[in-house]
């Protein structure tokens, strides 16, 4: 085959193995190019604004005026294209493939809930004018509050949080406020050993001392174990279920009854609420506070870390503790209820966050619930669901699975004993799937397992993108067992950085550039 | 449904594989207590034309900032956001990445977040800062915690220029954390009452500055005062474009500065998502909470990036970590590291003082109408005014006049009653000489 210049476009034999050899003289390879740091393309005088200064700025700073230079690097709008454009190109992203991170839940990003949130009327008002202006804006925290309510079966919503952890922390703290409000001092909270890092981490914050509760052979919670460990002193139980093994907790009713009899408040960790959206009401399982990652479960984008939000649902018993600020109907319509002295106030417990909450992943929340509506919702769950049984069912031969057949939830968990005698790692494992163009599973994780691998393939998914993802980590598992060891021990081989070395990172913190220094005078 | 790929074909051939007849063979474990059939109680699904239609109708019913001449503050500020930076945010490798755990095919979210941390650590004066937080005022809560873990000691004197939202954060924190809070009266932070508060088991003294007022704090005696006694200064900057004009906190001898960031690159949005900078001194690093980002090779001698320093964080110490947060603001701080970029340090600086020479002239112009007194002395880009009537009527009577024109104090501090005069009035570089005007005319027929 010839192209019109007349030059092959097939290569000569020994073109792929020619390619490895060459070294080119930039260090880039074809659309491969690095990308010097800010501070090593910028300068001080380079701007890409244009801001027109009066002839005679006026001057009110009071002496406390900024002397010397920042020191930050300037581009030309031009040059900050090119230098983003490039980072990005080094990022594995949900539109370029499977991201099958287990717990963390990588699933579509409608771009429809982009154009919502930035419509002005939502991304361009502030949350301290006058409420009268803002009406839409309320209403629409008011719809979310219904919709969450609803498919919660709970009866009020705490809005504020900012993050999944920060719901947490809002309704740990609504549980002590409960206790305190009956002058009861409680000291323990029950978190199983499967439970998120950020559990036992939340109740410490509040002082409490944590007690685990081992999970039984087949992964779950035995309501045995948690009975055993209650006392007056357990102030409440962290679950997550779905739990992180995958699996739903079967005896979740027995555990809350339990709880409460106990005097006790069940918190239901509801990181994995999406796979149960339309198929069960966590108010129908005796849970009192549960908070919902609206990035995860309603696809408000992760951005590479953030934002989230975490809405925390409420019982009826913690309902009257919810913290400040939050939408009542007045008598003008919509209202804010903002300090304590309001009489709506009820027995708020204080203010997790300095304003109204992630409104900007309310509206994209919200515009992802209607789009799917209540059909579509369950739907979602159940493709979901429907996804990581079907990943499961394709490699449980040649995989190992530490808590047997059980039908999973939305996420599968395998370990890694598959690989026990083959010298690969488990991390070897997930950096050959970065080479074969996959982002790698969730691994070591949860604690529980040795060498967890918990795959999480989400509703997003289409069937020929699974068949691809579980014949290619056949092909792997296949070569790891054969002996063909040196596609993992270095892996990943083709990406723009090879393996990082974390240990130097962690001993040697550099975490900022700074300028070089001058270099000596050749002469000198 | 549009976002769904599976079809009835593709469900029915998937069961087969798994071994079930149905969806809710899968369910199984869910005890029957717990099922529901579906949401009936909730709207069916609706296409993207519909959706588009019913939350734009909620939006038309609010007041953009950039509809009407707009000086609202007190916390969040109406800036111009080049359109380059909300285009490559929306770059499908950034926006739909995650936390990058893999970092050999995440060295573009690394990479900008070793460029964000630079910043802000330039831009405050300090030695490192963080890859974010939540927002400006659970920094500020963080910051306190941080500071009595490093002090051992668990008491926090709060200055009473510090936004009362902000204040209402780390009360709430050391209330349910078992420390205790010293609130000065609002508006007082003067460095004598400080000091005079602050004892042997005194943290940190957090002060604002620019304070909510808008009044310029020097910090330099406060933190000489914090430090006679071997407490932390941790200073709160809400403004962050201020920082173009203002002495930096780290020159003025703060331990620990937390700062919003929305100003750049992000946006109003009600309220969030916004994003807090929080920066300290490098023998504090291991006592810092959230994430951070360090520069690394790998075998080949090649620079890439890592998270690092993970032994703090909740998901390796569990019970002993410096905060249980499990995330940052990503997307936020990479909007923010991309207008600054833009900006430079010519820019940011020009940006204040356009900012500030704005505010002056709109000071000078409320100033002569009859009844006005402008209350702060030495201001940035926000001051306040008093008004001889309450300043939510005020406020109410310039809407109804399509005049944004700032934030009653009675909003933030309504149990104050000798404050409910004032109003907190804010001007960026968005203002024209005829938003100016305009604000003046309504300022005059409402207290007419």
């Amino acid at each position: 085959m010839m192209n019109r210049e007349g030059r092959p476009t097939t290569p000569a034999s020994g073109g792929a193995a020619a390619a490895d050899q060459i070294t080119t003289f930039t260090g880039n390879r074809g659309l491969e190019i690095n990308e010097p740091l800010l501070f090593e393309i910028g300068g001080p005088e380079k701007c890409g604004v244009d801001i027109d200064l009066p002839d005679q700025p006026l001057n009110r700073l009071g002496g406390l005026a900024r002397k010397n230079a920042i020191g930050l690097a300037g581009l030309s709008e031009p040059e900050a294209m090119r230098h983003y454009v490039r980072l990005s190109r080094r990022n594995y992203a949900i539109d370029l493939g499977i991201y099958p991170l287990g717990s963390c839940t990588m699933k579509h990003n409608p771009r429809l809930n982009e154009r919502m949130a930035r419509l002005p009327g939502f991304g361009d008002i502030h949350p301290l004018q006058p409420e009268s202006t803002v009406q839409g804006a309320l209403e629409l925290i008011d719809t979310l509050a219904h919709w969450l309510k609803t498919m919660t079966g709970m009866p009020a919503v705490a809005l504020s949080p900012k993050a999944g952890a920060h719901g947490e922390l809002c309704g740990m703290m609504a549980i002590r406020a409960a206790l305190d409000a009956r002058g009861e001092k409680r000291s323990v909270v029950l978190v199983p050993e499967s439970a998120h890092g950020t559990n036992p981490a939340t109740a410490t914050y509040l002082g409490y001392s944590v007690q685990s509760v081992p999970a039984r052979a087949d992964g779950t919670v035995d309501p045995e174990e948690v009975k055993r460990r209650l006392s007056p002193e357990v102030a409440a139980i962290m679950l997550t279920n779905p739990n992180t093994c995958g699996l739903f907790e079967r005896d979740v009713i027995a555990i809350a009854d339990a709880v409460h009899e106990a005097g006790a408040f069940f918190y239901c960790d509801g990181a994995n609420f999406n796979a149960i959206v339309g198929k069960a009401r966590p108010g129908d399982l005796g849970v009192d506070a549960m908070h919902i990652n609206l990035h995860k479960t309603f696809s408000t984008p992760h951005g590479g870390g953030g934002p989230g939000a975490g809405p925390v649902v409420l019982s009826a018993a913690l309902a009257p503790f919810a913290p400040l600020p939050f939408v009542v109907h007045g008598e003008n319509g919509f209202r804010l209820v903002e300090t304590e002295s309001d009489p709506s106030a009820g027995q708020a417990f204080g203010r997790m966050t300095a304003f109204h909450g992630q409104m900007g992943m309310f509206v994209r929340a919200l515009s992802y619930m209607m789009s799917h509506g209540s059909d579509g919702l369950r739907r979602a769950s159940e493709d979901a669901v429907l996804n990581a049984n079907y990943v499961k069912a394709g490699l449980e031969d040649l995989m190992s699975l530490p808590f047997g057949k059980r039908p999973t939830m939305h996420e599968v968990l395998f370990d890694d004993s598959f690989l026990k005698g083959t010298g690969v790692t488990t991390l070897d494992f997930a950096k050959a799937m970065i080479d074969e163009g996959f982002h790698p599973m969730t691994v070591y994780f949860p604690l529980v397992v040795h060498g967890a691998m918990l795959i999480e393939p989400t509703e997003s998914e289409s069937r020929a993108s699974l068949d691809q993802f579980i014949a290619t980590l056949r092909k792997l598992v296949e070569a790891a067992k054969s002996g063909d060891t040196a596609r993992f021990t270095g892996a990943p081989y083709l990406t723009p950085v090879g393996r990082l070395d974390e240990t130097r990172a962690a001993r040697q913190p550099v975490l900022r550039w700074r300028k070089p220094l001058p270099q000596l005078d050749a002469a000198e | 449904m549009r976002y769904l790929p599976l079809n009835v074909e593709d469900r029915q051939a998937m069961l087969a594989a798994i071994g079930v007849s149905s969806i809710d063979d899968l369910y199984t474990d869910v005890p029957a207590r717990g099922r529901i059939d579906g949401l009936l109680d909730l709207p069916r699904r609706a296409s993207e034309m519909e959706v588009e239609r019913i939350l734009g109708r909620m939006a038309a019913k609010n007041v953009a900032a950039s509809q009407v001449p707009f000086f609202v503050g007190a916390g969040a500020y109406k800036h111009h956001i080049p359109a380059s930076v909300d285009h490559l945010i929306q770059r499908s490798e950034f926006l739909t990445s995650y936390t990058p755990y893999q970092p050999e095919i995440s060295q573009g979210t690394l990479q900008y977040l070793f460029e964000f941390q630079t910043q802000v650590a330039l831009l405050t004066g300090m030695e490192v800062a963080n890859a974010s937080m939540y927002d400006g005022s659970t920094g500020c809560g963080e910051a306190v915690l941080m500071a009595e873990r490093v002090t051992r000691r668990d008491k926090a004197v709060l200055s009473g220029g510090l936004h009362p939202q902000y204040r209402a954060v780390v009360e709430n924190l050391s209330h349910f954390g078992g420390s205790a809070v010293v609130n000065l009266p609002c508006g007082v932070d003067d460095v004598h009452e400080l000091s005079s508060r602050i004892d042997d088991n005194t943290a940190c003294v957090v002060v604002q500055t620019p304070n909510v007022f808008g009044e310029i704090i020097d910090l330099a005696p406060i933190a000489e005062a914090a430090h006679a006694k071997g407490a932390l200064l941790v200073a709160v900057v809400t403004e962050v474009v201020s920082l173009g004009a203002l002495k930096p906190p780290g020159e003025m001898g703060a331990d620990i500065v937390v700062a919003e960031g929305q100003s750049l690159g992000v946006g109003l949005n009600f309220g969030g998502p916004y994003l807090g900078l929080f920066a300290t001194r490098e023998k504090f690093l291991r006592q810092m909470p959230g994430r951070l980002c360090g520069e690394t090779v790998d075998a080949a001698g090649r620079r890439g990036f890592v998270l690092t320093l993970s032994t703090r964080e909740q998901h390796i110490r569990r019970e002993k970590a410096t905060s249980n947060i499990c995330t940052n603001s990503g997307l936020c701080c990479l909007a923010f590291t991309i207008h600054l970029a833009l900006l430079g340090d010519v820019g940011l600086r020009r940006l204040a003082a356009l900012n500030h020479h704005n505010a002056c002239l709109l000071a000078d112009a409320l100033a002569e109408v009859k009844g006005v007194e402008v209350l702060t002395s030495r201001f940035f880009n926000e001051f306040t005014i008093r008004t001889p009537r309450p300043g939510a009527e005020v406020v109410a009577g310039l809407a109804e006049r399509g005049v944004l024109g700032g934030v009653p104090a009675s909003r933030l501090v309504p149990q104050e009653a000798a404050l409910a005069d004032r109003i907190i009035v804010a001007a960026t570089e968005v203002n024209t000489d005829e938003d100016r005007a305009a604000y003046k005319a309504a300022l005059r027929e409402v207290l007419a």
